[in-house]
C-alpha cells in the first residue's frame, strides 16, 4: 500500500528542473504529480510516476542522481475541513509527517495527498487503523489516467 | 630481517640492492655522491659557479654529512636554463630526452644516457617488485606515453621485469575498462584520481570490478591521501600502491610502497634523500616533517645535485616489516607549492581532501574555488551528490552541507562554503588532478 517516489537531486541553476523532465518525457513516462523543494543552492525534485523503475533506469543514464523512497498516498475528502481530518488521525496515531504534497486533480470529491513518514509500513497500518482510505500504487494510476 | 617478505615467491636480482647492510650503503652512496659532485662540476657552468661563490671544491665533499654545504638545484634553475643548460653529457651520448607539461611557460627539458635508462628501468624493477609483482603479470600502463616520463619509465620496467605490458597510455577510459576486462590484467599504471574515474566509469557500464582480474594498481604522479587508498582498495578489490617519482630526478622509480604500505622506500644507492626547513634551507632532523631534496647519485647525462622537490615528507628511519633495508618517506600528501593561503592560513588541497573523507560516504570528487569580492578572499568547496549522499529529505542535505563545512573548518581552521553540485559537473581529468580554481585578482 505504498507508492514508490522518486527523487532527483539538482542544482539550483536556470535550466536544471527541464532536463529531468526531458528524460523522462524521451523516455515515455507520464508524471503522476511532482513537488520540488528548494534552497539558495538546491533543490530536491520528487515524482510520481507509474513505472518508477524504467523512470529510474532513464534518469540514471543521464547521469542523475537518484533516490527512491517508500510514500503513503491517502484520499481526502474534497470539502472544508477534509486535510484537517487527516492530520488530525495523523497526530492522534502520533505520526511525524517529514514532508507532503498533493496530486492535482480531483474525481468525486476525493483528493489525493502524499505524506513521507519515517516508517510507511507503521503509518499506513496505523492510519488504516484510523479507518482512512490508503491509496496502492495501481488505484493511483487507475484515478489519475482514468 | 624479521617480518614479511614482499616477494619471497617472485624476488628480483635487482631487488637485493633494497636490502644492503645500512653501513655499506653509507660507504656507497658517499662514494657516488663524491664522484657526481665532481663530474657536475667539471661539466655543469651554473653549479661550478654556485660551488666558487661559496669557495667550495668538490674534494671538501669528504662525508655524508658535508653534503649539506653544497648549494641547491631549484625548479627555475631548469627553466633558466632552458634546454640543455644543466647536461653533462655531450648530445650525442644522450639516448632520450623527456620534458614536462610546462604550464607555465618554458617546459624543463631532463636528458638520460643509455646508462641512465638502464638504472630507470632497474628502479622501476624494484618498484614492482616491492610492490609483488613479477614476471607472469599483466601490466596496464595507462601513464601518458611521450614527453612526460611516467608512461616510458614504467614501460622499460615492466618489461625489464618481465611482465606482460600493455601500453594503452592514458585517456580513453572506457577502451581502457575493456582492455582490463579483456586482456586479464592484474596491475595497472595510472595516477589514483584517474583510477577512481575508470571504477566510476565501470559502475555506470555495468561491470563488477570486483570479480576481475586485477589486483595491484601502481599509482602515483600526485598527492593523494591515506583515506584515498583505503576507498580505492575496497571499492577496486585492489591493492594500491603508492609510488613516487619525478622528472628532474629520474621520473617514476624513486621511491615505492612495499607489501607493508607503510611508506615508500627509496632506492637511496641512485638518489640520496635529505629533508631541510622550506623557509631557511636548513637540514632537519630524521623524522621531522620538510621539503625532500635529491642529490642523483648515478645520474650521469643530467645529474642533479640537492634538487628541492616542494614535496612535504618526513625520513622513516625505523626498520621496515619487509625487510627493506633503504630508508622510506611517509606518504606524500602535499606539495610546498600546490599550497595556498586564504585570509593569512596556509592550506594544501589535500587537508581539504582528508576533511571531506572525514564525512561518512563523501566521495572525494571535488573542487576548491577561491574568490575575492571587495578583499575579501572566499573558499567554496564543491563536491559532488552521488547516490549514497543523496536523501530525498531538505533537512538532510542541508545536515550534509553543515556537517562537511564543519570537517573543513575544523581541520583548516577558517569557513568554507560547501556546494553540492550534481555528478559530473566537475571536470574529470585523466592525468593529474585539478583540485584548486584560484580566481582571485592578486
Amino acid at each position: 500500500m505504498k507508492l514508490n517516489q522518486l527523487s532527483v537531486f539538482l542544482e539550483n541553476k536556470p535550466g536544471r528542473l527541464s532536463e529531468p523532465c526531458k528524460v523522462l518525457a524521451d523516455a515515455g513516462v507520464n508524471i503522476l504529480t511532482i513537488s520540488l523543494a528548494d534552497t539558495e543552492q538546491f533543490g530536491i525534485l520528487r515524482l510520481i510516476v507509474p513505472d518508477w523503475q524504467k523512470a529510474r533506469e532513464a534518469l540514471e543514464k543521464a547521469q542523475c542522481v537518484v533516490n527512491v523512497t517508500e510514500v503513503v498516498a491517502v484520499e481526502v475528502e474534497d470539502k472544508p475541513g477534509g486535510l484537517q481530518n487527516v492530520l488530525q488521525a495523523m497526530e492522534e496515531a502520533r505520526l511525524n509527517i517529514e514532508y507532503m504534497y498533493a496530486f492535482t486533480f480531483r474525481r468525486e470529491n476525493k483528493a489525493i495527498i502524499v505524506f513521507r513518514f519515517e516508517d510507511p509500513n507503521t503509518a499506513v497500518k496505523l492510519l488504516q487503523q484510523k479507518g482512512l482510505k490508503i491509496l496502492s500504487s495501481e488505484e493511483v494510476c487507475q484515478r489519475v489516467e482514468g | 630481517m624479521s617480518g614479511v617478505k614482499c616477494t619471497s615467491n617472485l624476488f628480483h636480482p635487482d631487488s637485493a640492492l633494497d636490502y644492503l647492510p645500512v653501513e655499506q650503503l653509507r660507504q656507497l652512496q658517499l662514494a657516488r655522491y663524491q664522484a657526481i659532485v665532481k663530474r657536475t662540476y667539471d661539466k655543469v657552468e651554473l653549479f661550478r659557479k654556485r660551488m666558487e661563490q661559496r669557495s667550495l671544491r668538490p674534494e671538501d665533499i669528504k662525508s655524508l654529512d658535508d653534503v649539506a654545504k653544497l648549494p641547491f638545484t631549484v625548479k627555475t634553475d631548469l627553466r633558466d636554463t632552458y634546454p640543455f643548460g644543466l647536461f653533462a653529457s655531450d648530445m650525442s651520448d644522450i639516448v632520450r630526452l623527456h620534458a614536462s607539461s610546462g604550464t607555465t611557460g618554458k617546459p624543463i627539458v631532463v636528458a638520460y644516457t643509455q646508462q641512465d635508462v638502464d638504472v630507470w628501468a632497474s628502479v622501476m624493477v624494484r618498484t614492482f617488485a616491492a610492490c609483488g609483482l613479477g614476471k607472469g603479470d599483466i601490466i596496464q600502463n595507462s601513464y601518458g606515453y611521450g614527453l612526460f616520463t611516467g608512461g616510458l619509465g614504467a614501460h622499460y620496467g615492466a618489461e625489464a621485469l618481465g611482465a606482460t605490458v600493455i601500453p594503452t597510455s592514458g585517456g580513453n577510459t572506457e577502451r581502457q575498462i575493456m582492455v582490463l576486462k579483456d586482456f586479464n590484467v592484474t596491475a595497472i599504471c595510472c595516477t589514483p584520481s584517474y583510477f577512481l574515474h575508470i571504477i566510476e566509469r565501470a559502475g555506470e557500464m555495468g561491470i563488477d570490478f570486483k570479480a576481475l582480474p586485477l589486483k595491484a594498481g601502481i599509482f602515483g604522479a600526485e598527492p593523494w591521501t591515506e583515506s584515498m587508498r583505503v576507498r580505492i582498495e575496497k571499492e577496486g578489490g585492489i591493492k594500491a600502491y603508492d609510488i613516487y617519482g619525478l622528472s628532474e630526478i629520474i621520473g617514476p622509480g624513486v621511491a615505492s610502497a612495499c607489501c607493508a604500505q607503510e611508506g615508500l622506500h627509496i632506492f637511496e644507492d641512485h638518489f640520496y634523500p635529505e629533508i631541510i626547513d622550506p623557509q631557511t634551507g636548513d637540514p632537519l632532523p630524521d623524522g621531522t616533517e620538510g621539503e625532500l631534496v635529491f642529490t642523483t647519485l648515478s645520474k650521469w647525462a643530467m645529474p642533479m645535485i640537492r634538487y628541492r622537490t616542494r614535496d612535504i615528507t618526513r625520513l622513516m628511519t625505523e626498520q621496515c616489516p619487509c625487510g627493506r633495508t633503504v630508508r622510506r618517506i611517509a606518504r606524500i600528501g602535499r606539495r610546498s607549492d600546490d599550497m595556498f593561503i586564504i585570509r593569512g592560513v596556509n592550506v594544501f588541497p589535500s587537508q581539504i581532501e582528508e576533511a571531506l573523507l572525514a564525512v561518512e560516504g563523501t566521495l572525494p570528487h571535488y573542487q576548491i574555488v577561491l574568490t575575492r569580492t571587495k578583499g575579501l578572499d572566499n573558499m567554496e568547496v564543491q563536491v559532488e551528490v552521488t547516490a549514497d549522499l543523496f536523501s530525498d529529505k531538505i533537512g538532510a542535505m542541508e545536515g550534509l552541507k553543515q556537517k562537511l563545512g564543519k570537517s573543513v573548518e575544523h581541520i583548516i581552521g577558517i569557513r568554507a562554503k560547501v556546494s553540492l553540485v550534481e555528478p559530473h559537473t566537475i571536470a574529470r581529468s585523466e592525468g593529474k588532478a585539478k583540485r584548486l580554481i584560484d580566481k582571485r585578482e592578486m
